[in-house]
């Protein structure tokens, strides 16, 4: 089976990047390059991943200063094209500010930075990303963010609802959607959208982190799983 | 050469996190009056130009690209000539 080649944009600030690395190259045995922000080409990648992270200190605004590195204009020209780009808590960002996806995103509502595991519904399970997916209530991921509180208005949240673009909510163990389970006042639950066209997924769990069996959880390489398994067909 | 002076306010319908905790902290100290606590952003620069035509539109370009969030932020700003 062709296998797709992926690229780990590595910004200033970034943290997650080797973590990313090291799931896709040694745990999934994937080809895998770093790409520094500050190169205009994506050298054939198939795959973006804006991996997490405090890009440019998160000074202004998180994703803020990010968005406008070199690499990210050969970014948003792939993805109108169709290529697949991921971005994880930072990188979600990321994604955010450059308008790749629409939303914002705030402080934590009880302003704390929550680290810990939390389980995520799969609320659109056709997208590339999450159809390799089978069988799951919930899948047990971690956060780690201070500014994860996803906000968007109500037209926009009418949009996201109608196009399916809501991927995860954060949910309870059994997989219900609990204001319990919500770690950071997102509006909604929700923890990973999708763009219209299924190509640009914004996520803030760290599906990296639960990857390698050494760590005790691997829900989160279902989802990288999922899109190798898909990308070509 | 201008002197800028940037205000951003976030938008009264979007909660601020921030600010809601700091008020925690006037009810604390006993500060009973204090209401609608906001945190913005305040932000000074010099824009090197003599023309307030040119200047007004670098910093509208700046505001609106970089420094607020239009999907969450208002901006106002003051250009003062330096002399």
């Amino acid at each position: 089976m062709k296998q797709p080649k992926f690229g780990v944009v590595v910004f200033p600030g970034s943290n997650c990047d080797h973590d990313t690395y090291h799931v896709l190259s040694k745990i999934l045995d994937l080809d895998v390059i770093f790409l520094w922000h500050k190169q205009a080409s994506l050298e054939d990648c198939n795959v973006i991943i804006l991996p997490g992270g405090f890009s440019y200190g998160d000074y202004l605004r998180t994703g803020a200063i990010a968005r406008f590195s070199p690499i990210m204009s050969e970014v948003i020209k792939f993805a109108d094209k169709g290529g697949y780009v991921l971005g994880i808590c930072n990188g979600f960002q990321i994604l955010l500010e450059a308008g790749l996806l629409p939303g914002v995103m705030i402080r934590n509502e009880l302003l704390n930075f929550v680290c810990k595991d939390i389980y995520l519904k799969i609320e659109n399970a056709a997208t590339i990303f999450t159809k390799g997916v089978n069988g799951k209530n919930a899948l047990k991921i971690p956060i780690a963010h201070g500014e994860g509180n996803y906000f968007a208005d109500e037209t926009t949240l009418t949009e996201l609802e109608d196009n399916n673009q809501i991927v995860f909510k954060y949910c309870s163990i059994g997989g219900s959607i609990t204001a319990a389970s919500n770690p950071n006042g997102s509006v909604n639950n929700i923890a990973g959208i999708i763009n219209k066209r299924g190509n640009v997924l914004g996520m803030m769990p760290h599906p990296e982190r639960s990857s390698d069996p050494v760590l005790g959880k691997t829900d989160g390489s279902l989802i990288f799983k999922s899109l190798v398994n898909n990308i070509f067909n | 050469m201008f002197k800028a002076k940037v205000l951003i306010k976030r938008r009264k319908t979007i909660l601020d996190p921030q600010g809601k905790a700091v008020e925690i902290g006037a009810k604390h100290l006993g500060l009973r009056n204090i209401k609608n606590t906001r945190i913005d952003k305040y932000i000074e620069f010099n824009v090197d130009t003599n023309d307030k035509k040119v200047a007004e539109d670098e910093v509208k370009d700046y505001c609106n690209k970089l420094l607020a969030n239009p999907i969450m932020e208002d901006y106002e700003f003051t250009l003062e000539e330096l002399g």
